[in-house]
């Protein structure tokens, strides 16, 4: 594998029965064969000849000045290369998306227990663990910040002295309308607190990479990721690399979620590769490594405050949000942003006042997580919204169909929604399905014991960048020497299906079966650069881009056939799988043959796309909008879960499951369903098994043992339904698909809970005991669902 | 300290040298090269690197690779024959029964020992014979399916 050549790294799809690409038809996604057989090779399965094992030393306590690195054992251990710490590094050793706080190799502090503290290369992993459990840090412990409220406090431990906000990562402050001052107007109010916990991303491949430096000084690193292009920066900037000599390389990620979204294992790797000799390196974090030093979903506190008019219309919203971004900014200020944007639910409400602060803690890092933030506010103002239409007596779809935003109207933060806007067919097709029409005669049989509840909610999310940061895609499409179209997929496909829809896309340009296809995985010296594989963007602004480099070939291969065949233009000539046909003659030439009158420069054509932005000037403040407000594309979902709870034991079931969504038109129903029931899985975990214990900054919970995600006897059975409305913006119609179906399940089944039993439970997940707890004390607050 | 063992993988005989404490999953994909068999904890809780031995579902990093010895052994590797997909593996690509594909393996795998031993399953048998395979992505319904439509393509038959 030292010989390994990433330059003619191609996958061809021969081998499967060779299928028409139509946009719109469940195409069997083209990575199945591959993957189905063990042949796919992710980055964990790099190893190679001669190769070095690289493992990491942890701190292990959660806030503690480094004094001292004694490594002096670990060095004398049979088999150890190097042991490296920052004073290895020559660059800036920062790491980090917004904010570069985040070292490689501490050189301060600990500010976490995952915090890397020195890197150890070794001929085998016996070695390493050895020399690993021989490296003694010398720790002045410090008074630790373990609660965002508590560290907004004066007086509180620093997590960075250096920012000049103590404690705090990002204030965002958003008023509309006569934003609190409404609160006088309204006839009814709710108030309430949620606490939403911390949620691993539990990929099956925890993180992993592989590198090597070659002669010529390139640096390639395979690595888990979904953002190769940003990477490149992030490691030649943190080692003091020249750029164009850094080359990450993307196999398909093992799943990914967010969790993969910026840096874990790439500058370690790098830096390891400059030390190993020559010698390739792998890492590869064990299930608890990836526990510990990974990022999570942000635990937050949502204080909330709903008023409407005695007709049910929205008039006013106060939000306070506290999210624990842990000790990095990783991507918490923009996780932050998306949640203050989202935190009225897909309604009208004319006034609102949005406070949110991102705290640095001494906790876990929090970062993206499929939803990015509004997976937490939608579990808050879709509970307030159920709370709201029971004081005002009204059924729960009316009122939020009563205000649901249509094109044309504001959402919460005063950003006119331009785009496709199928809530309001979401929640109609969730009202008439006989889960919800005969909800009534399921809840009333209910064995004994059982109680059974039916909750809803909805919810939308924004998706691309926002108005700042450039949401681009550069597609490569190839006709090679051979006569295959070549696919250069820009932006990661860590599950999703985008790679293969990708190749739909084209294929069906260019009149092409999948056998004829090829494609290249994201690669910074092969694809070009097309943003990272996150915010429900991979699609919509790579398909944009693909569309036109496809539509460019084909115009190039037609035209090339016309001449060749004398034919009055390309309006003659079609493309059919393998061959151009002159349509009045039917003669055909193959594109192999075709081929051959192209100048290689001619074979590629590349297209740039630039995704829409918000034009609104709604008010916010430049730093506010850097992270992400507002965003202009939207996608929507109405979801209802059937619940039954065990009286004795407080275990809330799922029984059945619905959901309804709307993003855009369909191009391959398979994916798409793939995408949605994941995501509602995900969902189910969050709002029922998924308990991250964190004990002073300590996660207690570091194993899939401890750590419940979803087991197939787990999963409900789940409708999944697509309201299919046309986004002209979108390739082909489409809108993304990648997250909304994780943010309905937890308020659907909050919801439910509460109508089973007439309680609420207000902090997530809702386990056995927290249910029993409250059903316990039903009597002490009858008042407050 | 090394010891010399012989493994019977997919039909072929690999002599290798290994540490007595070096699990098959380690042996497999390390010294083997078969790297089709995944670990996702390397603790026996996410079943991504099921494996076959005489015919039945284990997991290889609970195993010895020293125990191995004188048992079938069938990866991932080994279920196709001559580049002719199983019917598992079939059902799974037709139905997508898989998303990022790490925990496929696995789950094919034990899929396979599933419709040996029960060739018609019901959903709910192969819903609780599959919990211990954790899939992170699908929400497991296209993995069911998957299941169920590969009984009827092998006809109910082992
Ligand atoms: S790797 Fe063996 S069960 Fe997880
Ligand atoms: S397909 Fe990703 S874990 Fe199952």
């Amino acid at each position: 594998m030292n010989d390994q050549n990433f330059d003619n790294k191609n996958t061809s799809f021969s081998y499967l029965e060779s299928r028409p690409l139509h946009i719109g038809a469940s195409v069997p996604r083209l990575d199945a064969y591959e993957k189905v057989t063990g042949k796919e090779k992710y980055a964990a399965d790099y190893y190679g000849e001669n190769l070095v094992w690289a493992g990491v030393k942890r701190a292990g306590v959660p806030h503690a000045v480094l004094r001292g690195i004694d490594f002096s054992s670990a060095v004398k251990v049979p088999g150890i290369v190097r042991v490296l710490t920052h004073e290895d590094i020559t660059g800036s050793n920062r790491q980090g998306v917004i904010r570069k706080d985040q070292p490689v190799l501490v050189n301060d502090k600990a500010r976490h227990c995952g915090d890397a503290i020195a890197l150890v290369l070794a001929d085998n992993k016996e070695s390493l663990k050895e020399a690993l459990d021989l490296i003694v840090c010398d720790f002045e412990p410090l008074p630790g910040v373990f609660d965002s409220e508590q560290g907004l406090r004066n007086g509180a431990a620093l997590v960075h002295e250096d920012n000049a906000d103590g404690n705090r990562l990002l204030k965002g402050e958003i008023k509309t309308g006569s934003g609190s001052d409404a609160y006088k107007e309204c006839d009814v109010i709710v108030e309430a607190c949620f606490q939403t916990q911390s949620q691993e991303h539990a990929y099956l491949e925890t993180e992993a990479g592989w590198a090597r430096l070659l002669a010529n000084g390139k640096l390639e690193i395979v690595c888990s990721t979904q953002t190769p292009f940003r990477d490149r920066m992030e490691v030649a900037e943190a080692l003091g690399l020249d750029p164009t000599l850094v080359r990450i390389i993307a196999p398909y990620p093992g799943g990914a979620f967010g969790g993969k979204d910026g840096v874990t294992v790439q500058t370690l790797l790098g830096l390891a590769a400059l030390h190993s000799g020559g010698r390739p390196v792998k890492m590869w974090w064990n299930r608890e490594e990836s526990f510990v030093s990974g990022t999570k979903r942000h635990a937050a506190l949502m204080y909330y405050q709903l008023g409407a008019k005695a007709d049910g219309t929205l008039h006013f919203l106060d939000v306070r949000l506290y999210f624990d971004t842990g000790p990095y900014d990783h991507l918490g200020g923009v996780v932050l942003t998306l949640a203050l944007e989202h935190a009225g639910g897909p309604y009208r409400i004319p006034n609102a006042q949005l406070t949110g602060w991102a705290v640095y803690t001494n906790n876990p890092i929090g970062g993206a997580f499929r939803g990015f933030g509004v997976t937490q506010v939608t579990a808050a103002v879709e509970q307030v919204m159920d709370m709201l239409a029971q004081k005002l007596g009204m059924d729960p779809v009316k009122l939020r169909l009563k205000n649901a935003t249509k094109r044309g109207d504001r959402s919460c933060v005063g950003k006119t929604m331009v785009c496709s806007n199928g809530l309001v067919e979401c929640l109609e097709t969730l009202s008439k399905h006989d889960l919800w029409k005969q909800a009534d005669d399921w809840k009333s049989s209910a064995g004994p014991f059982k109680r059974r509840g039916v909750g809803i909610a909805a919810a939308m999310q924004g998706s691309g960048y926002g108005p700042v940061v450039p949401d681009y895609a550069n597609a490569k499409v190839e006709l090679t020497s051979d006569g295959k179209i070549r696919v250069y997929c820009g932006v990661v496909d860590m599950g999703q299906g985008n790679a293969s829809t990708n190749l739909q896309i084209a294929g069906s340009i260019l009149g092409q079966e999948s056998g004829q296809m090829e494609l290249v995985l994201p690669d910074t010296d092969r694809t070009l650069p097309s943003g990272s594989a996150s915010a429900s963007r991979c699609t919509y602004t790579f398909g944009n881009a693909l569309i036109g480099a496809a539509e460019t070939l084909k115009q190039r291969i037609l035209q090339r056939a016309a001449d060749l065949f004398m034919a009055s233009g390309p309006h003659e000539m079609a493309l059919i799988p393998g061959s151009v046909r002159h349509l009045p003659t039917g003669r055909e030439v193959p594109l192999f043959r075709l081929v051959k009158f192209f100048q290689d420069s001619e074979r590629i054509a590349v297209h740039h796309f630039r995704a829409p932005v918000a034009a609104d000037n709604i008010g916010v403040s430049p730093e506010i909008k850097l992270h992400g407000l507002p965003h202009t594309l939207f996608s929507f979902g109405a979801c209802l879960a059937a619940v039954e709870v065990d009286e004795l034991t407080g275990a809330a079931e799922v029984k059945r499951f619905l959901a309804v969504s709307d993003c855009g038109k369909v191009l391959n129903p398979q994916i798409y369903q793939q995408q949605i029931h994941g995501g509602i899985a995900q969902g189910l975990g969050y709002a029922l098994s998924e308990k991250l214990e964190v004990e002073k900054g300590r996660i207690l919970t570091t194993g899939f043992s401890t750590y419940i995600i979803p087991t197939a006897s787990d999963v409900p059975e789940i409708d999944s339904i697509a309201v299919e409305i046309y986004e002209p913006t979108g390739p082909f119609g489409l809108k993304g698909v990648g997250e909304i179906a994780t943010n309905g399940p937890l308020p659907a089944v909050a919801n439910a809970v509460a109508d089973a039993l007439g309680i609420r439970v207000f902090e997530s997940p809702l386990t056995a005991e927290r249910i029993l707890e409250a059903f316990a004390s039903n009597g002490r607050q009858e008042s407050s669902i | 300290m090394k010891q010399a063992i012989a493994l019977t993988v997919n039909g072929d005989v690999y002599e290798v040298l290994i540490s007595p404490n070096q699990t098959l999953l380690e042996v497999l994909r390390d010294k083997l090269g078969l790297t089709g068999t995944k670990k996702g904890c390397d603790l026996g809780a996410c079943g991504a690197c099921s494996v076959l031995l005489d015919g039945e579902a284990y997991l290889s990093c609970l195993m010895l690779a020293v125990d191995a010895v004188g048992k079938e052994i069938v990866t991932i590797e080994g279920l196709s024959e001559g580049g002719d997909l199983h019917p598992i593996q079939k059902s799974f690509v037709e139905l997508g029964g898989l998303q990022c594909g790490f925990c496929t393996p696995g789950i094919v795998m034990t899929a396979k020992a599933i419709l040996d031993e029960e060739p018609q399953p019901t959903e709910e048998s192969v819903k609780k014979k599959m919990a211990g395979n954790l899939c992170r992505c699908t929400g497991y319904k296209k993995v069911i399916e998957s299941v169920m439509s590969a009984s009827g393509r092998m006809g109910g038959k082992q």
